[in-house]
């Protein structure tokens, strides 16, 4: 069934749980380092191994982040809450637990207000609670690492116990078609958020963010959601919107031909675009929590939480707002801004004296494409916003044309050091000494005498192609306008 | 789960309890339990009837709150430590049966 046919008929309901790794150093309720990638169980202790004897003690600077977290998303922070044991048996927690929030979470009650196409949605949050990662598996035997016919699996401890912030919102009604680009700008905005906070490294690719995306049908004039279905494990942005809209036109299918939805998690397949069954909801799901007796419970004074608030950085969406005011960008000169991952890179170029407009055709010109080729972001180039604040300010002194300028670009690209070493070393300044000009100008005038008649007969369009012979013999580098007056002064 | 009195809990509620903790309960072991843990709740529903409405229910012994640690890295484990109480071990990781059903 098309998604169009869908929407016809249905109204898709969808809520969002991601999970955000904390970028503290080291774990949630022990000392052991975070970093990611490290050799397989070196980042363990006796406390994250769940070993008999040892004891948890909680992280401040986790608590703190969750905290900020909750803020930034205009949650409630709870007075008094605990941690409890979610209990279960899978080997990637070697306690047989994992240590959670159940129904105190630290942060409760919020929102944050998502902008598509210049539409507002405000998405409700549900909560905002504290837990740890469990360990990473590794399935062998079976196909490709999954674990379905595996024969074994293989546990790494390093990331058990880092620590986790979960996100859950309400249900999100009412955006019709737009859903799956909704849920996608949310998880972007959340992820701008976070980083912004500085809270976590964000990074969808090494499972630092990590997003479930629940989504059910409602018949267009029923009241009562439909049943929903959990897509675990949705991990970029762009398949977020994919899985969303896989789910929407599958689920109308199957209701469409008179089949019920069944409340089951689903597996995402990044390389075929679907989804596909995983398990029903069973008693494996009946995790008995209870109050995790090993930790007392959590209740942050009131003077913290507020000094936490007034630390806050600007929330994104004001930020945007007040920049595109400031710097007089259309709608969709600042969505190509902020697509591109170019806003503060703009910003700071803004900052280093440069006029917005030309800060904005550098990076998202030339520069963009050059990240675009070696598969980069703009941030990894190599090249800083006083880089470019500097190229611009020698383009507007004249030392530098657009065409020189981009050669400059590439020296930077290269590591040939700064703007005005790169001017130097490659000799790349514009020429507008007269001596130098006026010997290439005679030349063109020699080189291409019916141009200079017509020039003579008042033709002074004509000079065009003198100029860009000049241009031509001197690599680019002359003063443009010099050579067309010296040109004039000959003819004339 | 089948519905029990206030203070009693059911056969079918201690297997269920048994089967959820992965522990193997014969059914001598079933008749036996049930009634044991049923005393166990009756005996604490009576603490409950002496708390009043004011007592909220405790999860701490004792009265302490915000226990923290700075954010600051402590030396763990080797990997061979680690892995050294380990059934099996492959490529430095701990070897598990397969498992069935899906990663949480
Ligand atoms: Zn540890």
């Amino acid at each position: 069934m098309s998604y169009d046919d869908a929407m016809a008929q249905f109204d898709p309901a969808f809520g969002l749980e991601v999970h955000v790794e904390l970028n503290t150093a080291t774990k949630m309720f022990c000392g052991c380092p975070t970093e990611f990638g490290a050799e397989p169980n070196t980042q363990t202790c006796p406390t994250c191994l769940g070993l008999p004897g040892s004891m948890p003690v909680v992280n401040a600077k986790a608590v703190e982040s969750a905290i900020r977290i909750g803020l930034a998303l205009n949650c409630e922070i709870a007075p008094w809450c605990r941690f409890a044991r979610k209990n279960y048996f899978y080997p990637d927690m070697p306690k047989n637990f994992q240590t959670s929030q159940y129904d105190e979470p630290i942060a409760f009650e919020g929102y944050m207000d998502v902008e598509v196409e210049g539409e507002t949605h405000r998405i409700g949050i549900e909560r905002a609670h504290m837990e740890e990662d469990t360990g990473k598996s590794l399935h062998v035997g079976g196909s490709a690492g999954r674990i379905h016919g595996a024969d074994y699996s293989l546990v790494d401890y390093n990331r058990a116990g880092i620590p986790l912030i979960e996100i859950v919102t309400k249900p999100v009604l009412g955006t019709g078609a737009r859903a799956p680009e909704v849920a996608r700008a949310y998880v972007g905005q959340l992820r701008d958020l976070l980083l912004g906070l500085g809270v976590s490294d964000v990074r969808m690719e090494q499972g630092s963010l990590r997003c479930d995306v629940n989504l059910s049908l409602t018949e267009q004039d029923s009241a009562s959601l439909g049943t929903r279905t959990e897509t675990k494990n949705v991990n970029s942005l762009r398949s977020v919107e994919r899985a969303a809209r896989y789910e929407v036109m599958r689920q109308a299918a199957v209701l469409v031909g008179g089949g019920s939805i069944r409340q089951e998690t689903r597996h995402w397949h990044e390389d075929t675009g679907v989804t596909t069954s995983g398990r029903e909801k069973s008693d494996a799901d009946d995790y008995r929590y209870f109050p995790e007796p090993d930790l007392v419970p959590m209740a942050p004074s009131r003077e913290w939480v507020e000094e936490l608030r007034s630390s806050l950085p600007e929330p994104p969406h004001e930020r945007r707002a007040r920049l595109q005011a400031e710097w007089g960008f259309s709608d969709l000169e600042m969505r190509d801004t902020v697509g591109a991952g170019a806003l503060g890179l703009v910003e700071e170029t803004v900052a280093a004296g440069t006029a917005p407009a030309a800060a904005r055709k550098w990076w998202l010109g030339e520069l963009a494409r050059r990240a675009n080729e070696s598969e980069t972001d703009l941030g990894s180039l190599g090249v800083t916003p006083a880089d470019v604040a500097r190229v611009q300010a020698l383009v507007d002194e004249g030392t530098l044309n657009d065409k020189l300028a981009r050669q400059v670009l590439d020296g930077l690209v290269a590591g040939e050091g700064s703007p005005d070493e790169i001017v130097g070393a490659r000799g790349l300044a514009i020429v507008s000494d007269d001596g130098a000009l006026g010997a290439a100008v005679d030349h063109a005038i020699a080189e291409n005498p019916e141009v200079a008649d017509k020039i003579r007969d008042g033709k002074v369009a004509a000079a065009g192609a003198l100029i860009g012979a000049v241009m031509k013999e001197m690599r680019g580098q002359a003063d443009a306008g010099r050579v067309r007056e010296l040109i004039l002064e000959r003819l004339r | 789960m089948p519905e029990s009195s206030e203070h009693t809990i059911t056969r079918e509620q201690v297997a269920h309890l048994a089967d959820l903790s992965r522990i193997d309960l014969s059914d001598a072991e079933l008749d036996d339990l049930a009634p044991q843990l049923s005393v166990i709740l009756e005996s604490i529903a009576s603490i409950q009837g002496v708390a009043g409405d004011d007592v909220p229910p405790t999860s701490h012994a004792m009265p302490l709150t915000n226990v923290y640690r700075d954010d600051v890295v402590r030396p763990g484990l080797t990997a061979e430590e680690a892995l050294s109480g380990a059934p099996e071990v492959e490529q430095q990781r701990f070897k598990v049966p397969r498992i069935l059903g899906d990663e949480q």
